[in-house]
């Protein structure tokens, strides 16, 4: 059947049936995947399009609706000035960062700016409400489409300047220290990006995974020779049925041989044709249930053992002694405090492909560790790592969700078995049900000051659910307790977190590792004590403030780049302004409330290199090779900007090759905080290697001056002929000690440093919030990019709010983007960002990390707000309007 | 999906209903396709034929009558909210602004949301508070139905099969009547209502005489609170007056969104702001 419409301003006939979602007929019977799908259910505006000019979601639009009627796409966007100006105004704005909401966001500002020229903020906020984006905050997306509005001319040409992953930018230098928009920017706003569910082949079998919808049940798998396709289970894995981020942990299996551990594990997958593996229903399944009661976490230390491994359901401990006995205190302070799971929500769901070529495998997708994943894949494969390449698609969010691997192991068994490509697309429910969350976490601490504020103690003791397999959780057992006493002088420490495992769903690594937390209990102790001791809270953070020359708990002594005391001088102004200007009396009451954080950058205790590399080709080719996985927080540009002025030359001369096993050394994962310290360093190393090269071959000396241009590259004016390729390696491993049973040893290299205010206002009868500003100091040692910098606060700003106020995922009945709240447009409010650049000696021209600081402070900046406004002190978060309410009333 | 019907008259309809058993009416489908996602992400497919109002003109529209307005059942609430209406329907247009995002106000119908029947459905406070009728059309002919009758539980109406619901009738406000409406929930956008008030108020001599409040997403329907309707009439309008006896029909539950407890309080808070906004 065809439906004749008109598609970006041209005529078209589309062939598919009537009822077909209109996301899906453009995707995949118009080939026109710049509208995205990250729900089906209308919650995300991923896919949002115009329909006779009114945005829609075209998820929920069958197509027969669209017939006769004019549809645009994020594709005929360019075509016009005024969605040239919109793009030319997102990527100057650095409105995108992994791009998989910005089509829906461009098109829905399109139909605001189409009837509304000059907006002010209520409108854009009102028009864009409809579309999620988890990575930006939002702020940078309400200005550009401030600034599209009120730009006079705009041009087609502006936007075709733009970059494109691989082909240099015309013009940049991107100096070190200097905000050019992302390199990478083109094609996340013209709908070209490629994401994980935007490029299988199209004779690609189609892979369905079967998920337990118990925490925890026995099943068996009878005959399935009755359904119309193939049905995998764990007899189909050729090599280990179990994966894991721990090489000597391997315990979750690819399809769960008889036991399932929590709902959403994956027991088995349908394979063949697509419209036969969607036809498959449920009842039609061959595999019968057996219930089980689930552990959780309160039951678990002790209970029954989910894994052989750990008889008491006790994963790891972490723990840190520091300090014989505390020094006296005059005032105590102690609590406890209670944590949810919290979801990564990416707005892209996982997905990719896979492909056999002979002996060796191609495994396509959205990815954060394309090293680690061909480590799994070889795993379950039974084949050598060598013969696996891993081929990462642009990647719409990761935030640690996709550290681990989802599809990969899947497709790869799948295609191996059947040498055909096989394709899977989690729905957002299954994503949900399926993927790893942020520990929840159960906290119990207590700490002491003397009479003029001086921090005497810390003590500390948390169990984290770490659900129902390892994942990440032996990290953020670790990281937990050298991190939870904040960056503050304490003489005595006791800290221990434990990972319980639970019928849960699996927690994992999401920004933080564990620390947002954390960070919770200690900053809100410091509220108590400071008031007790009589002080300014932010006075008392100054004072107990980590410095220079101080030695941290576990013994490290930190010479350089501890910022926090420049943090905190510089929020002291605006501290004292918004403590003035709150409401202190009435309906409702304003609050202002600072936190402080830290964050070691790179992994703890552990090895984790990175290696870049650069090549100049007899041609004149510079090329960068860089295999860090940008997931939208900015690595190709940022990297780019280091080995480019290692080098001498402006970020326009490099091409580049990016992430992809088969082509790039191993960065190590986009996590940790790690790419712009570890990877930058790397860079560094690999454009003062290549320009040693040429400054040799031309024998110049140090401070010659090189450009490149026509194919030519020239030292001090003299052009240098090669015969063969220069190359320039770097590579970085940070310097730490292994902890020791106490805790003790040089964990992390280098920390960053911050410090938040939250201002806001708590409706005392409903016990609502309404965020008014938040203020937010970070130590970044040096911003290689401030606009990208400043956009990682804010997008990490926002997934504090998140945490504070309204993410709880709770399984079976938060598997969806209604029920599951993230933060929409309305719910940033203004952000005001500081940088301060106290060098690191070891860092990339002085730089150290943001992706996870951003967000440690937010949410006990937020609790302390709260405090500050209704003396009311939070013990569990999400701090929903009828948990605030009870705390208003119990205090 | 196993068929797609798309009549042109409401005739063809009701014959397409008729003949095609167990189909579902489709009209902005941004209740239909969510449902069906959510089921399939447990393999639990929902093949029920569609039947889609959108080609039928007649459906089409919001006009003035001689007794009110007729919503037609195709109007959505980015239409309704486009329409010069008297002061009492600003309740409605506020809800109206609040459903979903701009794609949802711009597709879906206020139809739906009633025929829908979700407790959290915004539309029904102020529609009650409205004294609105549902029209429907079936096989034995057409009737009218208060939108209290029309409205029988959590996901159940009145409808019955091979019935559709043709128009809203909303009769002339009284005189001097205002409108209002507040929901309340976790988040800026796209939020399921933990609570909201409707509610009109016409005074005459700074005198309550005309008194209508609902509480939605408080019940497993919206509803009418008689009791604090009548507290307030004959007197000058006082939030103070409201008192928590006369929201003891009320029935909310405890779930994800908020406790029972809560509800309880803030749709009282609520119902007392909306007054205190209204006078
Ligand atoms: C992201 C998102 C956010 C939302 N937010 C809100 C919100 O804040 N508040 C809120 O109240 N709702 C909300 N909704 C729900 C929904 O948008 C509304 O209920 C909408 O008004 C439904 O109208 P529709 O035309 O899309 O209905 P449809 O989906 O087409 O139909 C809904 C139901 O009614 C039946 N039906 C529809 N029309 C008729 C008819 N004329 N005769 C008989 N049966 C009929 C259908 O069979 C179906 O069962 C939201 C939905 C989404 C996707
Ligand atoms: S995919 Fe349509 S709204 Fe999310
Ligand atoms: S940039 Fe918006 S979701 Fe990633």
């Amino acid at each position: 059947m065809t439906i004749a419409l008109t598609l970006n301003g041209a005529a078209e006939l589309v062939a598919a049936a009537p009822a077909t979602r209109l996301s899906a007929a453009l995707r995949d019977a118009c080939g026109l995947t710049g509208t995205k799908v990250g729900c089906d259910t209308g919650d995300c505006g991923a896919c949002t399009v115009l329909l006779d000019g009114a945005q829609v979601c075209a998820c929920l639009v069958p197509l027969a609706q669209a017939e006769g009627r004019a549809v645009t796409t994020v594709e005929g966007l360019a075509a016009t000035p005024l969605g040239a100006a919109l793009q030319a105004a997102f990527h100057a704005h650095g409105a995108a960062q992994c791009g998989i909401c910005t089509p829906g966001m461009l098109m829905a500002a399109t139909e605001l700016l189409a009837t509304t020229p000059h907006p002010d903020e209520a409108q854009v906020q009102a028009a864009l409400g409809g579309v999620l984006c988890r990575c930006t905050g939002y702020r940078r997306i309400i200005a550009a489409v401030l600034a599209a509005g009120s730009a006079t001319t705009a041009s087609a040409a502006a936007v075709l300047a733009l970059g494109t992953a691989t082909a240099p930018l015309a013009g940049a230098v991107g100096a070190v220290g200097e905000s050019i928009p992302r390199l990478d920017g083109l094609p996340k706003l013209n709908g070209t990006e490629r994401f994980g569910a935007d490029d299988a082949p199209a004779d690609a079998l189609w892979l369905r995974p079967i998920r337990s919808p118990y925490a925890h049940a026995r099943f068996s798998i009878g005959d399935a020779s009755h359904l119309p396709v193939r049905l995998l289970t764990a007899a189909d894995i050729p090599g280990r049925n179990g994966f894991g981020i721990y090489p000597d942990i391997k315990d979750q299996a690819v399809f769960a041989p008889g036991l399932a551990r929590y709902r959403g594990d994956c027991v088995a997958a349908l394979l063949g044709e697509r419209a036969a593996v969607e036809a498959v229903r449920w009842d039609d399944l061959p595999i019968t249930w057996q219930e089980l009661p689930p552990l959780t976490a309160t039951a678990a230390p002790g209970g029954p053992a989910l894994h052989e491994r750990w008889p008491d359901n006790i994963l790891t401990t972490g723990r840190l002694r520091s300090g014989e006995t505390p020094p006296p205190a005059t005032h105590i302070a102690q609590g406890e405090w209670t944590t949810g799971f919290v979801e990564h929500a990416y707005i892209e769901p996982e997905a990719g492909w896979a492909e056999r070529h002979g002996e060796t495998i191609h495994v396509h997708g959205c990815t954060q560790a394309p090293y680690m994943d061909r480590e799994e894949v070889a795993g379950v494969l039974g084949i050598a790592p060598e013969a696996v390449r891993i081929i990462p698609s642009a990647c719409g969010g990761g935030f640690g969700g996709k550290l681990d691997v989802s599809f990969q192991p899947m497709v790869a068994v799948a295609a191996w078995l059947t040498g055909r490509p096989v394709r899977a697309v989690w729905s957002r429910g299954e994503s949900l049900a399926s993927s790893t969350k942020r520990h929840p976490a159960s906290i119990q601490a207590s700490a002491g000051c003397d009479a003029e504020g001086r921090l005497t103690s810390f003590e500390f003791e948390a169990d984290y659910d770490t659900g129902a397999y390892a994942s990440w959780g032996p990290t953020v057992a670790g990281r937990v307790p050298v991190h939870c006493m904040g960056p503050y002088r304490l003489p005595f420490v006791h800290s221990q977190a434990r990972a319980v495992l639970t019928n849960n769903p699996p927690s994992g690594a999401f920004r933080g590792f564990g620390v947002p937390q954390a960070a919770i209990a200690q900053e809100m102790l410091w509220d108590q004590l400071a008031d007790a001791a009589g002080m300014d809270r932010l006075e008392f953070r100054l004072l107990n403030a980590l410095r220079n020359g101080d030695t941290t708990n576990t013994g490290q002594r930190l010479d350089h780049s501890v910022g926090l005391v420049e943090c905190l001088e510089a929020l002291r102004p605006h501290w004292h302004a918004l403590r003035a200007a709150r409401r202190t009396t009435g309906r409702t009451r304003g609050g202002v409330g600072v936190a402080c954080m830290w964050y070691g950058i790179g992994n703890t205790g552990m090895s984790n290199p990175s290696t870049m590399r650069l090549t100049l080709a007899p041609d004149g080719r510079l090329t960068f090779h860089n295999g860090a996985v940008d997931i939208g927080q900015g690595s190709t540009t940022v990297l780019a900007q280091i080995a480019a002025e290692a080098l001498g030359l402006p970020v326009s001369a490099l091409h580049m090759v990016l992430y992809d096993t088969g082509l790039t050394a191993d960065a190590g994962k986009t996590s940790a905080s790690r790419q712009t310290f570890v990877s930058g360093r790397a860079a560094q190393a690999a454009g003062a290697a290549l320009r040693g090269e040429i400054l040799r071959r031309a024998n110049a000396g140090a401070e010659a001056r090189l450009t490149l241009s026509d194919g030519t590259l020239r030292v001090n004016g003299e052009a240098l002929r090669l015969d063969s390729t220069l190359e320039g390696l770097g590579s970085y491993d940070p310097p730490t000690v292994p902890l020791d049973a106490d805790g003790q040893g040089i964990p992390y290299a280098t920390y960053g440093f911050a410090a938040q205010l939250a201002a806001l206002e708590v409706d005392m009868d409903l016990g609502t919030i309404h965020l008014q500003k938040i203020v937010a100091a970070h130590d970044v040692g040096r911003a290689i990019n401030p606009l990208l910098v400043q956009g990682q606060v804010e997008g990490g700003i926002a997934q504090g709010i998140g945490l504070a106020l309204m993410e709880e995922y709770l399984p079976g009945r938060t598997e969806n983007l209604h029920d599951y709240l993230i933060p929409t447009i309305g719910d940033v409010p203004e952000i005001e960002t500081i940088l301060i650049e106290a060098r690191e000696p070891l860092g990339p021209f002085g730089a150290k990390g943001i992706g996870e600081p951003a967000l440690v402070p937010t949410a006990p900046a937020i609790l302390s707000a709260i405090r500050d406004a209704t003396g009311a002190t939070l013990r569990r978060v999400p701090a929903l309007p009828h948990r605030v309410l009870e705390a208003l009333r119990g205090h | 999906m196993d068929g797609y019907l798309r009549p042109r008259t409401l005739d063809d309809a009701l014959a397409m209903l008729a003949a095609t058993p167990g189909c579902q009416v489709l009209a902005g489908g941004t209740d239909v396709f969510p449902a069906r996602t959510g089921a399939e992400v447990w393999l639990k497919r929902d093949n029920r034929p569609l039947l889609d109002l959108s080609g039928i003109a007649a459906l089409a529209g919001i006009t003035e009558t001689a007794t009110g307005w007729r919503i037609g059942a195709l109007a959505t609430w980015t239409e309704f909210c486009a329409t010069q209406l008297p002061p009492a329907f600003d309740g409605l247009k506020q809800a109206a602004r609040q459903v979903g995002g701009a794609q949802v106000q711009n597709r879906g119908t206020l139809l739906g949301n009633l025929c829908n029947a979700s407790p959290a459905a915004d539309g029904a406070p102020p529609l009650l508070t409205l004294d609105a009728q549902v029209e429907l059309s079936g096989p034995a002919g057409g009737r009218v139905l208060p939108l209290a009758a029309f409205l029988l539980g959590n996901r159940r109406t009145a409808l019955a099969p091979g019935e559709i619901a043709t128009a809203l009738l909303l009769p002339h406000p009284p005189e001097g009547a205002m409108g209002g409406f507040m929901k309340l929930g976790a988040r800026s956008h796209l939020v399921i209502s933990i609570a909201m008030v409707a509610g009109t108020l016409a005074l005459e001599g700074g005198v309550v005489r005309h008194a209508r409040l609902a509480v939605g997403a408080c019940s497993a329907t919206a509803q009418r609170l008689p009791l604090a309707e009548a507290a307030l009439l004959n007197a000058p309008p006082d939030p103070a007056r409201l008192l928590p006896e006369h929201l003891a029909a009320l029935t909310p539950i405890d779930d994800v969104r908020a406790s029972a407890a809560y509800r309880r309080h803030a749709a009282l808070v609520l119902l007392q702001r909306l007054v205190e906004s209204l006078a």
